[in-house]
């Protein structure tokens, strides 16, 4: 790889035209006037200006302040609201798969070998105005496989939806768990919450061992390792180029989940966390994201038991980073901007509330230069809301990705995907991102 | 309605055979509201209900009602009556959800009328105080879906200590249409048709049990704890609440009703908006499932503009909390309305679809659903539009005793 520099510039150039799909390339700007704009990465603008161009956000302002290029279509949205297009962190919609019963870790299982595009749910994702997903397997395994994080552009394939980086790379993280969900009661699978660490911990410094082993080789090919799927994911985790979704409930699996994370050098994102409230300071001194789930009521599964409505304003007070998932099937993506409001309703502050909704999923996933916030620069992914997002009575009337429109409550099929009704149907197995354990 | 009627007969019944909980002497309390929703009339600016004993005994504006001596006096922006959930399965479901806390099935068989609501319910249940918490004091709840015929529900507030306080201890006869009905493993039924023909052989026979009954003295036949149960179907005493989700399914259920001329609750039915007209010309109403119910299995096309489609219809219709396998293990009706609330319902609807019409539909509207002088003193207090995410219920009121006042 010596002495081919502006080869690869020219590459990585071209790598860049492609990760924006066809259809995002050289349109017309669009300028979206009039709407109260709540950028998240700055104070709200009353009669907001909104310039996309090339599928990004070209400008953004008051009313006055913003240049409209001549030619600019106009959409005029008086009496709305515009935010960045939401993040949820975590969700199993499209159905894709991890694992399978023959071993508790699989860094070689990739959930975009069996994700479905034609999924009805991503559609009411889309309706929901999820923009931007991290699609993961089940918990049923302490690995359960490699993850993807996807934009809800229009698309019938994987391809059509993944977020790739500069090289064309699809990004993605790695999906783990501990307590009950993971525990099985016979091998390969652990028996105990230590065997659980055990395992996880002899399987990363086998990646470590490994990954020593090709930096030794160097360019000596005849002495780099046999190729090994499961410790290249590893080595991905290992390096920081994987980041690793840690399913935890309970606060004693929280601080495993981080002590693992610091004894081999990554920082989870930890999903779930019902007992966060017992252990906000730990979590925000380890400088651990936390995503959490809005639910109706505790109970349903023992190790939840402790779940707080208000771990959110805990975590906050704590200082820690806070998202949100939807899990959906657990929670239905349509009703993902509840998430916001229940937990203003239960002590966040609405600011972070909203900040959780998009730019702290952007920040867990590694894309917070790219999206999170109505900031020039960024993929021009927002949605038009009919009031005040922390409101019930508020509708997500349309969700645009990379400045195209991908859901309009106005269009008769969208809407029946909006609000169900008679061929609304799923058109498939539901899928129970926690169904497929022993221990519930 | 007619429905209504036979079912306040069936409370009133029910309600002397099971002893009222003593109303201690002080359940009394005065509520003042910015706005007082009293579902029995228009709302209230700068109103007070007044609780004596347990029972309401004025309501109106603070200009023109006195407050007894004695009263504690509570504050809110908003006040409404005490939420009722007409359908869901707590105090048999528990929060834990492992096999000794879930009693809301028995899957031994699959027809079990005799299966009594009250023998499994746990006033003490989590699931009972989060709910109370959220200003809902009435439950309809019992045996859930999952069998043919599963059992009996009853109706309870959920400030009671037992069963034994239950407002009405027999209240529907728990069935099930469709998947839902339908038994694992070989066994019967294994098609929707295999459960038609089982429910109506046995309502057949319970016809005849029933008639027998009815005969001389000398000939009655022996006591048949089933028997017993579905002859009080037949004879119009408690209704059958059918949970039935498919258009095809629920044409069944009045089918059944029809023939057997039975009084039947249908519960759930998704598709019910694909069958309004017949629902509507049967006199049935319908305890619409929950409006964020997630759309999958029988279900998948469900709405949710539910209650909204019924109600424009002429259909009685309440809101319900339902039943939930797994994570979260309850609703709660106070969201379910909020909810409906947004898709189609007007706010004092989707109010009512949990107080009054609620309380209707259940046959106990003399004792709960509204706010009005002699009924029950259950209330629920609001810093805000009670439908909005980041309002909270302040306090909540059952026969005149504060039994929270979390910040919810």
């Amino acid at each position: 790889m010596r002495g081919h520099g502006s080869r690869r510039a020219l590459l990585a150039v071209a790598a860049a035209l492609v990760a924006l799909p066809g259809w995002a390339r050289a349109e017309q700007a669009q300028a979206f006037i009039n709407a109260r704009i709540l950028p998240v990465s700055g104070p709200a603008i009353e009669r907001g200006v909104l310039v996309v161009e090339n599928g990004r956000i070209a400008a953004v302002g008051e009313a006055g302040r913003v240049t409209v290029p001549a030619g600019a279509v106009t959409v005029d949205l008086a009496g709305k609201v515009v935010m960045p297009g939401l993040v949820d962190t975590h969700s199993h919609i499209g159905g894709g798969s991890g694992g399978d019963r023959s071993s508790p870790i699989n860094p070689d299982v990739r959930l975009l070998d069996s994700f479905d595009a034609r999924d009805p749910g991503l559609k009411r994702a889309r309706a929901g105005g999820i923009t931007t997903v991290n699609v993961m397997p089940g918990s049923g395994h302490l690995l359960s496989g490699q993850t993807s994080y996807l934009k809800l552009r229009e698309g019938t394939t994987i391809d059509d939806l993944a977020i790739t980086d500069a090289s064309g790379r699809m990004l993605g993280g790695m999906k783990m768990a501990n307590g009950t969900n993971s525990i099985r009661s016979s091998a390969p699978f652990p028996g105990t919450r230590s065997k659980s660490a055990s395992l996880v911990r002899e399987q990363f410094l086998k990646a470590q061992d490994y990954r020593e082993k090709i930096r030794r080789a160097g360019d000596d090919a005849a002495k780099r390792p046999a190729r090994d799927l499961a410790m290249e994911g590893l080595v991905e985790v290992l390096e920081g180029t994987r980041t690793v979704h840690f399913h935890t409930h309970r606060h004693e699996d929280i601080l495993t989940a981080i002590r693992l994370g610091t004894e081999f050098g990554f920082t989870p994102v930890l999903h779930h966390v019902s007992e966060a409230w017992k252990v906000a300071r730990e979590i925000a001194e380890a400088k651990t994201p936390a995503s959490i789930i809005v639910l109706d009521s505790p109970g349903g599964k023992i190790e939840a038991l402790d779940v707080s409505n208000e771990n959110g304003a805990a975590l906050e007070k704590a200082g820690a980073l806070v998202g949100f998932h939807t899990d959906d099937y657990i929670t239905d993506s349509r009703l993902f901007l509840r998430s916001a409001g229940m937990a203003v309703r239960n002590g966040m502050s609405p600011d972070r509330a909203l900040y959780g909704m998009t730019m702290a999923g952007a920040r867990m996933l590694g894309l917070e230069s790219r999206i999170g916030s109505i900031e020039a620069g960024k993929d021009a992914d927002f949605i038009v809301l009919s009031g005040d997002p922390l409101s019930v009575y508020t509708k997500v009337e349309q969700t645009w990705v990379e400045g195209k429109k991908v859901f309009d409550l106005a269009n008769p099929e969208d809407r029946l995907y909006a609000v169900g009704g008679d061929g609304a149907s799923r058109g498939g197995e539901v899928y129970l991102c926690e169904a497929d354990t022993e221990v519930q | 309605m007619r429905a209504a009627g036979l079912f306040v007969a069936s409370a009133v019944l029910a309600t002397a055979v099971l002893a009222a909980a003593p109303v201690p002497a002080t359940a009394q309390v005065a509520v003042r509201g910015e706005t007082v929703y009293t579902m029995a009339g228009a709302p209230i600016e700068d109103g007070v209900v007044v609780v004596t004993g347990g029972k309401i005994v004025a309501v109106g504006p603070a200009s023109s009602v006195t407050v007894p001596p004695g009263h504690r006096t509570l504050t809110a922006r908003v006040v409404t009556p005490g939420l009722v959930d007409a359908h869901s399965v707590v105090g048999l479901a528990g929060a834990l959800n492992q096999p000794h806390d879930q009693m809301q099935l028995d899957q031994s068989a699959p027809i079990q009328p005799e299966l009594r609501a009250i023998d499994a319910y746990n006033a003490r249940e989590t699931l009972v105080a989060w709910l109370r918490e959220h200003g809902v004091t009435t439950v309809h709840t019992g045996h859930g879906p999952g069998a043919l015929i599963s059992g009996q529900t009853m109706i309870v507030k959920t400030g009671a200590t037992s069963a034994d306080e239950a407002l009405v201890g027999e209240a529907m006869l728990a069935a099930s249409l469709g998947q839902a009905g339908l038994s694992e493993s070989g066994r019967s039924p294994g098609t929707r048709s295999k459960s038609m023909a089982m429910l109506r052989a046995e309502l057949i026979k319970a016809k005849e049990y029933a008639a027998k009954q009815a005969g001389p003295e000398d000939k009655r036949p022996p006591r048949e704890l089933r028997q017993e149960a579905l002859a009080r179907v037949v004879r119009q005493e408690i209704p059958l609440l059918v949970t039935a989700h498919r258009s095809h399914d629920i044409l069944a259920a009045l089918r059944v009703a029809r023939e057997f001329d039975i009084r039947i609750v249908l519960d759930g039915a998704a598709e019910a908006y694909l069958v309004a007209d017949r629902i509507k010309a049967a006199g049935v109403p319908v305890i619409v499932h929950p409006t964020m119910m997630r759309a999958g299995g029988d279900a998948e096309n469900m709405t949710m503009e539910a209650a909204a489609l019924l109600r424009k219809q002429g259909i009685p219709v309440a809101l319900q909390s339902g039943f939930e396998g797994y994570v979260p293990k309850t609703r709660v009706v106070l969201f379910e309305a909020a909810a409906a609330a947004a898709y189609g319902l007007t706010f004092e609807q989707a109010l009512a679809a949990i107080t009054i019409d609620a309380a209707r539909l259940l046959g106990v509207d003399d004792r709960v659903g509204s706010l009005a002088a002699g009924k029950d003193g259950d209330l629920v207090l609001f810093d805000g539009d009670p439908f909005e995410y980041t309002s909270h219920v302040t306090g909540v009121v059952i026969d005149g005793q504060v039994v929270s006042e979390a910040r919810r």
